[in-house]
């Protein structure tokens, strides 16, 4: 009598929550303000994206592969188009390589800005939020004068692009890199170094090297953590061996390495990284037909290709089998959001219900990508 | 215009006292709910312009079709209040229903009955108690309760965490905010809202308006922190914990919908307007003006009284927009490590001030 226990209150953040960033239910064991178990729930976006690609032909698998990783529909479509040329052996003209590098670092830059302005709502500042979605809107704006669409573009094909580049995109491009630098530091001032926002994420959510590393964590939340591995430096593809540009990593400036507030800062510098390599993308642009290396009809020979390629999520990979047929016999996509999603009920034991958020947030997850 | 003036001016009070009462009473509250009403209309709508002119938007122009449509939008929160008293009322099936219905109304109750005490101007005031500032303060954490009570009985997990984080956040911040009123109490012997206003007329050197924020180097801090504590006691951002739209949904209003949950906002703004006009009182000189004789009269007194509050309202506002929230552990050690020594040094530090210098 008179003696109470205590238990855990289980606690579901989501499917339907402000900061899940889409359908996520996050199975949450709580005692009062401390987390001490996560789950993560996954499938309420589930569209057997595998299971389509197996039934229509392979440049019909390309919209597919935009609404996976739907803020970064340009590379998702660079990594696809990569991989069925590597199977097929076909070489793309120089100018189709050099638009692919532009328009998917364009979308690295598009896709974390949306990722550091949502990263700043989930910790509580709303301004910044609304800064990045007016620069992204550029962005979006360029696109749609490159292919008619604003999200899902269906640009890059294999051996090819859908369209060449509009009149004056080059030019567009640049003004649009020098109003974009400078606005960086803005959004420096504004969160980055925000005394506040320091405090909620510095130390909070650390992610050891050697756990990402055993997690298979890939992309800006294995390098936040200290490892300097980019596919596009370790295992270059296209022409970005070309191009002079470094690889950020985490260094616990204002913590430990891989704390929250590293795989931030890691996404703020790459997209300079980014504008960098568009700079010399558009400096180098050469003339020439974009459609030369379209096949007429993609019919890969009998085998099989595990190509990885790096989208703003990191490292973003097909396996394909093909059996000779017009239609893949099996696709499989490895999903870098998928593995960083992972790793979450590893590193948030033990923090707050707010850190929990910050910690989800700064490992930018699309919901389109895990489920598939 | 007092309460007390108004009961003697009625030809019958010593006949039907309770009446008087009474009819006095409601006679004064009425002006004061239409003031809430009505500034807290003006206060949504600029709070949607800066917001904008922050965010590099444009926010209410006016487009479309309907009462928002006016010019510049200005019938924007009009619109907002129309549909919130137009919506569907939800009260949840297992959500404790007496307490359910009564929180909002408690959360109002505590920031309306301190206009009671706010000096407006010189003459206008509801009731100049001896004790205002400390009434003010007392009934102004009435709206504790009512946080506490919306969140318990919405029978929700959010709107528990909201309510438990409100209670602890609030009470905690209340105490620097009351030391920091101390410190002023000592320095000017009263407690009397009009009291406090009286003694900040005049310069100091002849320069500076003779305020208490200016009076020393304590009370000029004392100013912040209770500043800082009364954004708190808002739940504003950085404070704004107990509502923290990305981890608690809406925290202890989740369950809320319509009229109900306009109460909350109402009480929300309305609150703000009671923490500023605290402020302006009791550091900022009240209605005084900044320079002396300049415009000094008992109707700027009510300009510069509104002047002042509201541009410390536009400080609230720009938080809001600028910075990210607090957590809630860091929240409370700012509390107790930080905000509550200062304010105890603080007192000792006016204490010895007034004894040497004043």
């Amino acid at each position: 009598m008179g003696v109470i226990h205590g238990d855990l209150m289980t606690l579901n953040i989501g499917p339907q929550h402000p900061s899940t960033h889409g359908v996520l239910r996050l199975k949450v064991k709580t005692d009062g303000e401390i987390i001490s178990e996560v789950e993560p729930i996954i499938g309420y976006l589930h569209r057997c994206f595998e299971k389509h690609c197996e039934n229509v032909t392979y440049d019909q698998v390309i919209p597919y592969t935009d609404r996976c990783d739907y803020i970064a529909s340009m590379n998702n479509n660079f990594g696809y188009a990569v991989t069925i040329e590597a199977l097929m052996e076909i070489k793309v003209p120089e100018r189709v390589e050099y638009i692919r590098i532009i328009v998917a670092e364009l979308n690295r830059i598009a896709s974390h800005l949306l990722a550091l302005g949502t990263y700043g709502l989930d910790v509580g500042a709303f301004t910044p939020f609304l800064y990045m979605f007016r620069d992204r809107e550029r962005i979006l704006d360029l696109f749609e004068t490159l292919c008619g669409a604003r999200l899902l573009y269906n640009y890059i094909w294999v051996g090819g692009l859908s369209h060449d580049l509009p009149r004056d995109f080059v030019e567009s491009v640049f003004s649009f890199l020098d109003y974009f630098e400078p606005k960086i530091e803005e959004y420096n001032e504004l969160l980055t170094y925000n005394k506040i926002f320091i405090e909620r994420t510095a130390d909070i959510g650390v992610l050891p090297p050697e756990v990402a590393i055993s997690f298979g964590v890939t992309g800006p939340n294995l390098r936040g953590s200290g490892v300097k591995w980019d596919i596009r430096k370790d295992d270059p593809y296209s022409i970005y061996d070309k191009f002079d540009y470094d690889i950020p990593i985490g260094a616990g400036e204002m913590g430990t390495v891989g704390d929250c507030w590293d795989r931030y800062y890691v996404r703020m510098v790459e997209m300079k990284e980014s504008a960098k390599i568009i700079r010399q993308a558009l400096k180098g642009l050469p003339a020439g037909d974009v459609h030369q290396a379209l096949p007429k009809k993609i019919r890969p020979p009998k085998g099989s290709i595990y190509k990885r390629t790096e989208s703003p999520r990191g490292d973003l990979a097909y396996y394909i089998v093909s059996d000779g047929s017009p239609i893949p016999y099996r696709l499989k996509m490895r999903s870098p959001a998928f593995t960083a999603l992972s790793v979450l009920g590893e590193i948030s034991q033990g923090w707050m219900m707010s850190d929990v958020i910050a910690i989800l947030g700064s490992l930018d997850i699309v919901l389109g990508e895990i489920d598939r | 215009m007092t309460v007390d003036n108004l009961i003697n001016w009625f030809p019958f009070g010593t006949e039907w006292p309770v009446l008087t009462f009474v009819t006095a009473v409601i006679i004064c509250a009425l002006p004061v709910f239409l003031f809430i009403a009505v500034y807290a209309l003006v206060a949504i709508y600029a709070e949607l312009k800066i917001s904008s002119f922050m965010q590099d938007k444009v926010g209410p122009m006016g487009q479309g079709v309907g009462l928002h449509a006016w010019k510049f939008g200005i019938l924007q929160p009009v619109a907002d209040a129309l549909k919130l008293i137009l919506k569907e009322d939800i009260i949840p099936d297992l959500a404790d229903k007496k307490l359910f219905v009564m929180a909002p109304f408690v959360v109002f109750v505590g920031a309306f009955i301190s206009f009671a005490a706010l000096p407006f101007g010189q003459n206008i005031i509801i009731a100049d108690m001896n004790i205002g500032i400390f009434y003010i303060l007392a009934v102004g954490s009435l709206s504790v309760i009512g946080i506490i009570l919306a969140g318990w009985s919405s029978n929700n997990k959010w709107s528990l965490y909201g309510g438990m984080r409100s209670a602890a956040q609030i009470i905690s911040y209340e105490i620097p905010a009351g030391l920091s009123i101390i410190s002023i109490v000592m320095l000017t012997g009263t407690l009397s809202m009009q009291g406090i206003i009286e003694f900040q007329s005049g310069t100091i050197w002849g320069v500076l308006p003779n305020w208490i924020i200016f009076n020393n180097p304590f009370s000029f801090i004392a100013f912040f922190i209770f500043f800082i504590s009364g954004v708190a006691e808002c739940n504003r951002t950085p404070f704004d914990i107990p509502e923290a739209e990305s981890e608690l949904v809406a925290g202890a209003f989740t369950e809320y919908s319509g009229m109900r949950y306009a109460f909350f906002f109402l009480s929300e703004y309305a609150e703000m307007f009671v923490i500023s006009a605290i402020a302006v009182t009791a550091f900022l000189g009240g209605w005084n003006s900044p320079i002396s004789g300049f415009m000094n009269s008992s109707g700027w007194g009510v300009f510069w009284f509104m002047l002042k509050s509201l541009s410390l309202i536009f400080l609230m506002i720009w938080f809001r927009w600028t910075l990210p929230r607090l957590r809630v552990d860091q929240l409370m050690s700012i509390c107790w490590k930080v905000f509550l020594p200062f304010s105890l040094v603080n007192i000792f530090g006016v204490g010895i001030w007034s004894l040497l210098v004043g």
